[in-house]
């Protein structure tokens, strides 16, 4: 019998599992593929309703794991293979190799000498970094890393390394854990929104994503928090929110992702704030603010500079000479059909849970873990069912007590 | 413990090249006679820890100073036994990288050390190194009778009756508190419930019955039906409660409280613009479900079978006139009625009126089963009016549907989708509060910011700001609750369900389980005698040095967790397991006789006055900023690894909370020469961002006190200032510290430099 846990995923519930059931007095183990702890919110310039940084609270977080010797994280790191049962589960891990040991101070020189250049994911490829790199700014563990298919291996970072950091030797390795019980909180993906045919994505520059414009948004981001549009980095003044793109819609993902239309009235703040005399316009099918968040909507709502408009979007259409995008829309409440022509589009892409985990896990039809998997195997957060953050770590935080209950039994 | 101090200056990263080591290394060996002093130029590899944990079993070194980076990096490296006392100096996110780098000379020499940099670097170290001896050794608390491991749950609804199976599942004996004659709560009323897992189409049963039956079977839940609680007095593991069950007094002890008093529906008699009152068959959602179990669904005015029915959504809901917030599960409650109404008859017509559909997530699933019955009529629409026509029948107004065009709709029965109140909002107690019998409290001008305290006659602690737990807005408790939404205001007591915020049942079941897990890590923490969130983990504790208490009740009106009572002389009584150790009281006391062992007026004092001040015709003005160690020094690292740079005339203290930011230092550090004082705190306000609630409100409090000493002084008020500052907004600060600069520059060098 194990007495530690395993969490799969280093995200905001992953990472709420793991202090909450190591304050509690358990061992846990927590790995995460990316080369950082913090998931999806280290991507988010704010949370809603309270326009805070999502950095705030996950400082705190991260103070806990650092601070915990009952946690043991992974980073860059994936299970292979799970076997076992309820109470005493085989483990193996796979983790891939990182190219800088613990000894990287962090000091930065070795990306200052790097020739070769990687598109950067984290900010969905809006600017790129070095091979050598730090995840973000506030990444954790604080250590470089390189992108193996970037690097040259030409060495120059390893002779400007003081500390013998850097080895481009390194190589993957296995590692084989006994736990008790298990917790996927392996979060989701943006929808893709090329997929939308309609909306323009990939077709037109100026169209993006809302996981795009956090990062735009972010101070942190590609454009150090100014909101610039993409074809020629000037601020857009009109922008058109599409809320649903690609949800609540069977070509699509059927369901409703839960935060969607809180996150673009966040954004909307965001511009407005940003460029005072700009203008928003959000096309909505339902505005769902539930519960105590229906005061964001009332807040956001009352600038008269923003205009929410119950239709669903038909097309995006862009005009090649002056970039702007034409939104054409069924405005519903006054029975017709509208054209709006704005400087950007943001399209509300909803939450896809992650898949491509090797074991075996009863999902429903769109890909979320169903809740009773009766065998010490829970899922947390996103994984689950599309929600906000403050449920996921009010679900994360339960089912670390779910995943005690398996090691007492 | 005789302290052995050892100061270990680490030059990589570029600070042996920005600074004079050995000049700085002085600091530490001629200016403080520390007896061991050495440099490394790799400090957190192998080698320097070797040298570092040798010097502390060869040499006796007890009391470690790391100068190096930041001490939010490298925890796990520069971790050492709990015998031992370490502080860091951050040479390199707060000094280097945040000052001019040092210029190469060709072919290969590197400029000398900026003066002011170096000054910086040997303030700094100074600071730290009085900070270690000043420091000591922390013992856990222990209270002085035997801690409790019960958890008691208060009310016997869904919410309250998971978190007691699920902490019992655990091992955990629990006490679960009802006040009805029977558990089961709101769920009691339900028919059926709407579906809760995929493919989310068809009905379900309630789940009180099997949740009743789990209770009876588990051994370690003792159950209280009938009961209330008349008062519940101490802390976390120590939780005194007295309760009452048919007249007799009741009393034991518990370690933590989950708090699941539900919710009662809107009150429909104040919704007579929907018809509610004028015709019996105008009825609420809740009444529909009564109708629904009794087997048939019949008007109220004939017994007759009701085959038009209209709902109304949002009756009473997001409506400033009522309550102005959504309740999350009218919706689909309505959609699960129309289907009763569906498969009572197959020719019935239900209708259904909204503002916005709300059927988030997966259960869009459910929406759309509704939509492709032809049988349910669905619209978005804003009901004028609901009047009575011919045979008891309703005529229903709805203008800006999405027909576009106003419609009328003849209905036999009318459900209106009432929302809901938290138990916790429902002021059952209006007794008059008690006053405030000391002249002492009249006179003040200014008062702290009061929390809203709805006295609903649940919990009724015996705590001295008040009996039930502080609110935010609507009467829900008030929490943390983006980021850690289980914290509430009150250590130990955990909110469930719908008092929390408005939720469904499987939320209020998932949301439950998390309390129970919350109870029991509060209780194993408590026994530890260490703090729960946010300084999880934290053995240090106020500690009240009595003797000099003028008992002017600052600390018991300012702890942002009501951890202090009155004794029966009007001195403060902390509860030191409720306490969450942000120092709030430390910074209320004018009496300064409040410290921690690692934390005090005495050691803050003294770092200040390690700093130098230079004279004023040397031209370098000194600022100095209390900076909140949660968000604002995290920003301030976040602006050195960027390279910002910043003001060499700066010197900052990091402060646990602003709210423990106490006058004093103030005016310590202005009778020292200090040109300005900043203090940089979390934004406060409704969406406050300060993970104690209200420090930095009530550092903003104090501040409008000390203005008025300054004006006294002849000292501009400018010379204090207080700024908001997320942790994201690093990017700010050398701007703020700039402008703050230029104040100095205009307002000219303190008058009390040098005296």
């Amino acid at each position: 019998m194990s007495k530690d846990i395993l969490i799969i995923g280093g995200g905001i519930s992953g990472i709420t599992t793991a202090v909450e059931a190591a304050e509690t007095g358990y061992n846990v183990i927590l790995v995460e593929k990316n080369p950082y702890l913090g998931g999806r919110v280290t991507q988010m310039n704010r949370y809603f309703p309270k326009l805070c940084p999502p950095y705030c609270g996950l400082e705190i977080n991260l103070r806990r794991i650092k601070t915990n010797n009952k946690i043991k994280y992974f980073t860059l790191t994936e299970v292979e293979k799970i076997s076992g049962q309820e109470g005493d589960y085989e483990v193996t891990l796979r983790i891939q190799p990182r190219f800088v040991s613990h000894k990287c101070t962090a000091c930065g020189e070795c990306a200052r000498v790097c020739p070769a250049e990687r598109q950067d994911a984290f900010n969905f490829n809006l600017c790129s970094t070095k091979a050598i790199y730090l995840p973000h700014q506030l990444s954790f563990p604080y250590r470089y890393v390189i992108d193996e298919k970037a690097c040259l291996k030409c060495g120059t970072c390893v002779d400007a390394c003081k500390y013998g950091a850097i080895d481009l030797e390194m190589q993957a390795e296995t590692k084989n854990i006994s736990v008790g019980s298990i917790v996927v909180a392996t979060g989701w993906q943006p929808y893709d929104a090329t997929r939308i045919d309609n909306l323009g994505f990939g077709k037109y520059k100026n169209v993006i994503t809302n996981m795009m414009m956090e990062r735009l948004a972010s101070p942190n981001g590609p454009t150090q928090g100014k909101i610039l549009r993409p074809s020629d980095q000037k601020e857009p003044k009109k922008v058109a929110f599409v809320q649903c793109a690609g949800s609540r819609d069977e070509n699509h993902l059927p369901y409703c992702s839960a935060v969607c239309c809180l996150a673009s009235l966040k954004q909307i703040t965001y511009l407005r704030e940003a460029i005072p005399d700009s203008q928003a316009f959000m096309f909505y099918i339902d505005l769902r603010t539930p519960g105590k968040y229906e005061d964001f909507l009332t807040k956001v709502s009352s600038d008269e500079k923003v205009s929410l408009i119950k239709g669903k979007v038909a097309s995006v259409a862009e005009d090649t000479n002056t970039k702007e995008l034409i939104v054409e829309a069924e405005d519903i409440l006054a029975g017709k059909k509208i054209k709006v022509s704005v400087d950007m589009v943001v399209l509300a892409c909803g939450m896809q849970p992650t898949n491509g985990l090797s074991i075996n896990i009863n999902r429903d039809k769109n890909g979320f873990i169903t809740s009773e998997q009766g065998n010490g195997i829970y899922a947390a957060g996103v994984a689950k069912k599309p929600q906000d953050v403050a449920s996921s770590v009010q679900n994360a935080t339960g089912i670390a007590l779910k995943a005690i209950q398996s090691l007492v039994k | 413990m005789d302290k052995k101090l050892g100061v270990y200056i680490c030059t990589g990263c570029g600070i042996g090249e920005s600074l004079d080591i050995e000049k700085l290394s002085k600091v530490a060996t001629l200016g403080y006679k520390v007896p061991v002093c050495k440099t490394h130029p790799y400090l957190c590899g192998e080698e320097g820890q070797g040298i570092i944990n040798n010097d502390c079993q060869a040499e006796g070194v007890n009391t470690i100073v790391i100068a190096a980076c930041s001490p939010r990096v490298n925890q796990d490296i520069f971790a050492f036994d709990t015998n031992k006392i370490m502080e860091r100096v951050n040479l390199r996110e707060q000094v280097i990288w945040s000052q001019p780098v040092p210029e190469v000379i060709p072919p290969n020499e590197v400029s000398p050390p900026n003066e002011d940099t170096q000054m910086m670097a040997e303030d700094y170290l100074r600071m730290g190194i009085v900070k270690a001896q000043k420091t000591e050794l922390l013992v856990p608390y222990k209270p002085e009778s035997e801690i409790s491991r019960t958890i008691l749950v208060v009310g016997g609804g869904v919410s309250g009756m998971t978190a007691a199976i699920e902490a019992g599942k655990a091992g955990r004996q629990v006490v679960l508190v009802e006040k009805k004659q029977t558990l089961g709560g709101f769920s009691t009323n339900l028919y059926k419930q709407f579906p809760k897992q995929s493919p989310y189409q068809s009905l379900q049963l309630p789940p009180h019955e099997t949740l009743v039956k789990e209770i009876e079977a588990n051994p370690n839940i003792k159950v209280y039906t009938s009961a209330k609680i008349k008062k519940i007095a101490g802390g976390p593991g120590l939780f005194d409660v007295t309760l009452e069950q048919e007249g007799k007094p009741i009393e034991f002890r518990v370690g933590a409280i989950v708090l699941a008093a539900g919710f009662v529906p809107y009150d429909a008699t104040k919704l007579a613009h929907l018809g509610f009152g004028s015709s019996p068959n105008v009825i609420t959602n809740v009444q529909m479900e009564e109708l629904a179990k009794k087997g048939k669904i019949v008007r109220p005015s004939d017994g007759k079978e009701a085959t038009n029915v209209a709902f109304i959504q949002c009756a009473g809901s997001r409506d400033h006139n009522h309550l102005p917030y959504c309740s999350t599960f009218c919706c689909s409650t309505s959609l699960k009625q129309a289907i009763y109404v569906r498969e009572q008859n197959q020719d019935a017509t239900a209708y259904i009126f909204y503002k916005d559909m709300r059927t988030m997530g997966e259960y869009e699933d459910f929406y759309i089963c509704a939509q492709e019955d032809e049988g349910i009529f669905l619209t978005k629409g804003e009901v004028v009016g609901v009047e009575t026509i011919a045979g008891n029948n309703l005529a229903i107004t709805v203008e800006n549907t999405l027909l576009g065009e106003n419609i009328r709709v003849e209905a036999d029965l009318v459900v209106l989708a009432t929302g809901i109140v938290p138990a916790t909002a429902i002021e059952s107690i209006t007794e008059e509060e008690p006053q405030s019998t000391t002249e002492e409290c009249k006179v003040e001008e200014a008062t702290a910011p009061k929390e809203v305290i709805i006295r609903s006659d649940i919990l009724n602690l015996d705590y001295r700001q008040g009996p039930e737990l502080p609110q935010l807005r609507y009467g829900f408790p008030d929490s943390h609750f983006i980021c850690f939404p289980y914290e509430t205001r009150r250590t130990g007591i955990y909110a469930a369900g719908c008092v929390r915020h408005p939720m469904d049942m499987s939320a209020s079941m998932d949301d439950a389980v998390g309390t129970a897990l919350k109870a029991i890590q509060c209780i194993e923490l408590t026994g530890q005698g260490k703090a729960v969130h946010p300084r999880a983990g934290d053995e240090s504790y106020p500690e009240f040095f009595m003797q000099r208490c003028t008992q002017c009740k600052r600390c018991t009106d300012e702890c942002p967790f009501g951890a202090i009572n009155e004794d029966e002389k009007f001195n403060p009584l902390p509860s030191l397991t409720r306490c969450r150790r942000c120092g709030t009281c430390l910074g209320a006391c004018p009496e300064r006789i409040i410290s921690f062992k690692n934390y005090s007026i005495d050691i803050v004092s003294s770092m200040m006055k390690a700093i130098e001040v230079p004279e004023e015709d040397e031209e370098k003005p000194r600022i100095l900023a209390f900076m909140c160690e949660n968000d604002a020094i995290p920003a301030l690292d976040m602006a050195g690894v960027n390279r910002l740079q910043i003001t060499p005339y700066l010197r900052v203290i990091p402060v646990r909370c602003l709210g423990s930011m106490n006058l004093v230092w103030i005016s310590d550090a202005l009778s020292k020469g200090i040109d300005g004082i900043l203090l940089i705190g979390c934004k406060h306000g409704d969406d406050y961002q300060c993970h104690f609630v209200k420090g930095s409100e009530l550092a903003n409090y104090r501040l409008s006190k000390v203005k008025e000493t300054l004006d006294r002084l002849r000292l501009e008020s400018e010379r204090v200032k207080i700024i908001q500052l997320s942790i994201n907004e690093y990017d700010l600060l050398p701007g703020i510290f700039k402008e703050f600069m230029e104040t100095m520059e205009r307002v000219g060098p303190n008058p009390f430099k040098g005296f």
